[in-house]
């Protein structure tokens, strides 16, 4: 909402300045969004007068002109206005001024020969209007003025405050609004309204209404035999200072008392309708060109304003373009209605169709103001246009019921934290409009919709006095250290997160929206976004690692070697979304170096070894994940497992991604990635900080080494599985130290060295021991074919 | 001299003179050895008369040992002088770079989340979580944002085609809000109504479909709530301030609360940050009212409105409370200096490396929660 200083204090008395008035707007909940003086641009500007205009000696339609501009000696100004002459007194600007009209900043220049220095302006370069038929010709006694700023002479000195208006306040969406609630504060007082006198003669129009619902009520009135020319200057001023455009009187009225009021109004070209206007449900499919000349189709739940011809406006969001008032009105007929504004807001979004009208009825305009902005309206058609105006058609009622409310002004303190007197809180009240009996039951204004309960009336007391004056107050503690608050799944994820950037992987975050063809090789995504930013941000990730691919690739780009992200986020299926940590390695495991000679590669392994770390850190029981495949389709089929705690407990997939899925999404070079699947890892609950009695065994441990041949298709997994089987009390750990594939174990098969490791607890073992538990452990791998190495 | 003299000498002499370890030994062999020279000699001790043995014992004596320590210090020394020689080719270039372990990071969000929930901690707030795919109800309606309210349009919300159980469209929850209802409900359905009091933080992921050069159309923010009994607007204003002053370290910050208006508090504030500039680089707190100073807004806050208790199952006659919402990665730049929002979602290792954190920079209250 723009508005001139000058219109503001149209409504507002003040000795305030500028200063305080824009403070004290942001203060009350009118945040001042912008500040500027159409003057500034001016001020540069002198009045001038040209004291001799004499031909150019080259061009036929070019003047010279000697200006005197108050400065020592006159300037030589080429011109080409036809209406420059001898004696006349205009707006100069010398060299060097910036011409807001034509965006540039005047140079000396020569034209046709002739040097010329300035410029005389038309009204349109110095933005002041339309009009470049010439330059600017100020009244004779202008001559007094010359070499004044013509910002000061014409006292256009009339800063323009942006003030943002919060949805909940459309009676801020007038001047006078916003007035009001600065008298509140006791910077200024309301001045009161003057009701226009005015002669009426002759019945109102024909207006009626048939849509109770979305057009309750429904006034007219006919002014005729009115001549529809510019608005006045002043008009022209304040309504410019809105940033809206003059169009014509007529037209600038409704606008201006829109702008005044928060009333908007309609006029229509009596001429141009035929009968009766009514207000109506739109016919299903019926149509109506607006005055923006786009076409819009209605439903049976939109209002429309209609005569015997059709229907012409969207009722209270827009008037139609075959009905308006132009320069060629005679008799012109003044729309004042009230629309609901359920249903100005839901026409608005399904026709997508936005306008000044339209906010303010869907944020309710006052419905006790339908008389006062017809008669203003109408006053200002007489005054500026004349005509004679008929009576006042009411069609319908406006919903003015009074509310009423209790109201406890202990409450200011209880909700609001602050202490005003009670009578501080009443004065208040009654500056904002509402009337406060002797028992605090509260009348709200009609043109409060917004107020209800007795927690908005807290706000307005609160709001005028000014929330710097609420003391700040400690929010009552409990005694002792803070207690923890973390659940176990963010302490799980908090630490795992944390593991993995310890163990050199960097946390990044990516988009939850990834394009189709990301989504594609991870199963396509169940979530896809009806309006996306763009095809590339439009489906939900299924997984992780497409995002994380992704950035892998444009790190790749800018030559990055090594490569080692992840990310915690979560995945969307179908049902519900899901906490995962994703982990993508590529390029160089380890560089070249001096030591280890060339870079080497991350591999399956590597994958996994993040994968057992992170789970670690997590919580979940490491010794107790069980080997599986069944990775799914993105990894390579034979590099690539899970890790679960029974058949259908899966805590993470890993492995080498699948080639044709980096090749899709552009990462060259293949990599490794990794999913942990944070919601299906066990949570542990918490039982005190107490661990398992412990003493760490007297007896040393005894290590033995076993070679064992078994098929290449034996999992190295399940031999271990087997051996430590074999006794699940003395044997403590069984680490496969060699793998071996070659010709002399003759085809298809491999030898696995394992190291394993026994802990005596109570006596020593035996040779016996010893031979007992080594048959043991061979019978147990013989079982899965496998014969011990001699 | 006597001859026992001339023994020694002429053995200490020659374990002086001895080149190696060989040469000592044969040294050792005839001095000390079974048939050494000194050993015969200490043999005929046995053939003397006591007052003999009493003066010849110790010379005897005290030779060998004289002897035999010179032979041991000779052979240390040697050993000594072996290992330096050996010592001496084995040195390194230890200016040469050693193989070092890859350097991970963690992410400004990450961190600065953890920063919040440590300095929440301690004013005894937990955090919760909730969906990023909600539904009308959380989302809108519950916050006394109906379907026709203006409000709604701010949103910029972005929505799926598949519908909740009242038929609404799904949707991508445009801010971290409905956390606050789903909490309030679930106090509500465990106490049958009751009520208890609530003290929350809720961060997490939130999307709006605006993207430019200041907006990204996925963000993160952090939603407070503190229902209870007599909670009021002074309150809120503390916990904020409590709250920035804790954040950005600096006792100096001052807070601007300005009225303004969200459907889901009454009153409702939005909060303006103190901030000067120094070094021609904005730091939150000094004078703001200072010639160099000014205010940038941070968040929005207010008491939660009766609607919305009453919605979630509470009587807002008993119960009330402050709500606020504030960006994340807003919160990150203004504390750590990014200056481009569209960077935190990248994932450029050289911007990681820059502005991301060490795994053991985890905020603590006694460290610190600024890394």
């Amino acid at each position: 909402m723009k508005f001139s200083l000058s219109w503001l204090k149209a409504h507002l008395e003040t000795d305030a300045s500028l200063t305080e008035i824009t403070d004290k707007l942001t203060d009350i909940g009118l945040e001042l969004e912008g500040l500027e003086n159409p003057a500034d641009a001016l001020r540069p500007f002198r009045v001038a007068k040209v004291i001799e205009a004499g031909p150019h000696p080259n061009a036929d339609k070019l003047q010279l002109l000697k200006v005197d501009d108050g400065s020592d000696e006159p300037w030589q100004v080429v011109c080409g206005a036809p209406n420059a002459k001898t004696g006349m007194v205009g707006v100069f600007g010398p060299p060097g001024t910036y011409i807001p009209g034509s965006d540039f900043t005047l140079k000396p220049a020569k034209i046709r020969d002739v040097e010329s220095f300035g410029m005389m302006c038309s009204a349109r370069e110095l933005e002041l209007g339309d009009d470049h038929d010439g330059i600017i010709e100020l009244e004779s006694g202008a001559a007094d003025a010359v070499g004044q700023s013509y910002a000061d002479y014409a006292k256009i000195d009339d800063p323009v405050m942006d003030v943002a208006i919060t949805p909940n306040r459309q009676d801020c969406m007038g001047v006078r609004g916003i007035a009001r609630d600065l008298a509140a504060t006791g910077i200024g007082t309301l001045k009161p309204l003057e009701s226009a006198s005015i002669s009426r003669s002759g019945d109102g129009p024909d207006v009626t209404t048939e849509d109770a619902d979305g057009c309750p009520a429904f006034y007219g009135c006919v002014v005729r035999g009115v001549s529809n020319g510019s608005s006045p200057d002043w008009m022209q001023a304040r309504l410019k200072s809105a940033g809206q455009k003059p169009i014509n009187a007529l037209v600038d009225i409704t606008n201006y008392v829109m702008l005044d009021h928060g009333r908007p109004l309609h006029v229509y070209d009596a001429a141009k309708l035929n009968g009766g206007l009514v207000a109506r449900k739109a016919k299903p499919g019926e149509k109506v060109v607006a005055l923006n000349d786009n076409e819009y189709v209605l439903d049976e739940t939109m209002t429309v304003i209609a005569d015997d011809n059709g229907a012409h406006d969207i009722g209270g969001i827009m008037g139609g373009a075959s009905t308006g008032s132009d320069e060629s009105t005679t008799d012109v007929l003044i729309e004042c209605a009230y629309f609901t504004p359920e249903n100005i807001a839901k026409t608005g979004q399904k026709l997508m169709l936005t306008s000044d009208a339209r906010q303010r009825f869907e944020r309710g305009v006052d419905p006790a103001f339908l008389d006062q902005g017809i008669d203003i309206a109408t006053a200002l058609v007489l005054e500026l246009c004349g005509g004679t105006a008929s009576e006042t058609t009411r069609a319908g009622n406006p919903p003015t019921e009074q509310r009423t409310m209790p109201y406890d002004p202990a409450k200011c303190l209880q909700l609001g934290g602050v202490d005003i007197a009670t009578d501080k809180q009443k004065a208040t009240l009654e500056a904002l409009g509402f009337a406060v009996s002797d028992d605090w039951t509260i009348t709200i204004p009609t043109w409060r919709r917004d107020v209800h309960g007795w927690q908005d009336i807290v706000e307005e007391v609160v709001r005028i006095e000014g929330l710097d004056n609420v003391p700040s107050t400690p929010l009552p503690r409990k005694p002792g250290v803070a207690k923890p608050t973390a659940s176990p799944e963010q302490l799980a994820e908090r630490k795992a997160r944390r593991a993995a950037a310890a163990r050199g992987l960097n946390e990044v975050v990516t988009w939850s929206f990834i394009s189709e063809k990301e989504a594609a090789p991870f199963g396509g995504s169940e979530w896809a976004l009806t309006s996306p930013i763009s095809e590339d941000l439009k489906y939900m990730r299924p997984s992780m690692l497409p995002g994380l691919i992704a950035a892998a690739q444009r790190n790749r780009a800018r030559g990055a070697s090594s490569i080692r992200l992840f990310e915690v986020g979560r995945r969307y299926l179908e049902a519900t979304e899901h906490p995962t940590i994703g982990l993508v390695l590529t390029g160089e495991k380890t560089a070249r170096s001096w030591q280890a000679g060339g870079a080497s590669k991350y591999d399956a392994f590597d994958a996994k070894a993040e994968v057992i770390a992170i789970l670690e850190a997590a919580g979940a029981p490491v010794d107790k994940l069980m080997d599986f495949a069944e990775a799914g389709n993105h990894y390579h089929p034979g590099q690539s497992g899970t890790l679960r705690l029974g058949p259908k407990k899966i805590l993470a997939a890993y492995g080498a991604l699948h080639p044709n899925v980096t090749k899709a999404l552009g990462l060259k070079g293949g990599a490794v990635g990794a999913e942990i699947f944070l919601d299906a890892i066990p949570v542990k609950k918490k039982s005190g900080h107490m661990r398992d009695a412990y003493t760490p065994p007297a007896l040393q441990s005894v290590k033995r080494d076993f070679a064992f041949v078994v098929d290449a298709s034996v999992a190295a997994g399940d031999l271990v599985r087997a051996v430590k089987g074999a006794d699940k009390k003395l044997i403590i750990d069984a680490r496969i130290f060699d793998l071996f594939e070659g010709e002399s174990l003759g085809e298809g098969k491999k030898s696995l060295a394992i190291e394993v490791t026994l802990q005596p607890q109570e006596a020593t073992l035996t040779d016996e021991d010893l031979k007992a538990l080594t048959e043991k452990v061979v019978s147990n791998a013989t079982k899965l074919g496998a014969e011990l190495r001699g | 001299m006597s001859d026992i003299e001339a023994i020694k000498d002429k053995y200490l002499a020659q374990v002086a003179s001895a080149s190696d370890g060989d040469a000592l030994e044969a040294i050792r062999v005839a001095a000390l050895g079974k048939k050494g020279e000194i050993s015969l000699l200490l043999k005929t001790l046995g053939q003397m008369t006591p007052e003999e043995r009493q003066t010849e014992g110790p010379k005897i004596n005290g030779t060998r040992q004289a002897v035999a320590d010179a032979i041991a210090s000779r052979k240390e020394s040697m050993e000594a002088d072996v290992l330096n020689a050996q010592l001496a080719t084995e040195k390194l270039d230890l200016t040469l770079p050693p193989l070092s372990a890859p350097k991970g990071s963690i992410h400004p969000v990450s961190q600065v989340m953890d920063e919040l929930a440590e300095i929440f901690a301690d004013l005894g707030f937990s955090v919760e979580t909730g969906p990023e795919i909600e539904d009308d109800w959380h989302n809108f309606t519950a916050l006394n944002i109906p379907e026709t309210h203006p409000a709604r349009a701010m949103h910029d919300t972005f929505y799926f085609p598949q519908t909740d159980e009242n038929d609404m469209p799904k949707m991508l929850r445009t801010h971290t809000s409905p956390v606050q209802i789903r909490t309030m409900m679930d106090v509500a359905k465990r106490s049958s109504g009751e009520g208890e009091p609530i003290h929350i933080i809720a961060p997490g992921r939130t999307y709006r479909s605006d993207s430019d050069a200041t907006h990204t159309p996925m963000f993160h923010q952090v939603e407070g709530l503190v229902i209870d009994k007599g909670i009021h607007m002074g309150h809120l204003k503390w916990t904020l301030e409590t709250f920035v002053r804790a954040f950005f370290e600096r006792d100096d910050i001052t807070l601007r609360l300005r009225p303004s208006y969200f459907p889901f508090t009454e009153p409702s504030a939005e909060v303006d940050l103190g901030f000067t500039v120094e070094k021609r680089k904005r730091i939150i707190g000094g004078d703001p009212r200072s010639e160099n100073g000014g205010w940038m807004e941070i968040l929005g806050s207010g008491m939660v409105h009766p609607n919305v208790i009453a919605n979630c199952g509470l009587d807002p006659e008993v119960w009330q409370g402050f709500a606020f919402g504030c960006g994340i990665d807003r919160l990150a730049m203004l504390k750590y200096g990014m200056d481009d929002l569209r960077a935190f979602f990248d994932g450029d290792l050289r911007w990681a490396d820059h502005y991301g954190f060490d795994a053991l920079d985890v905020p603590t209250l006694s460290g610190g929660v600024g890394a």
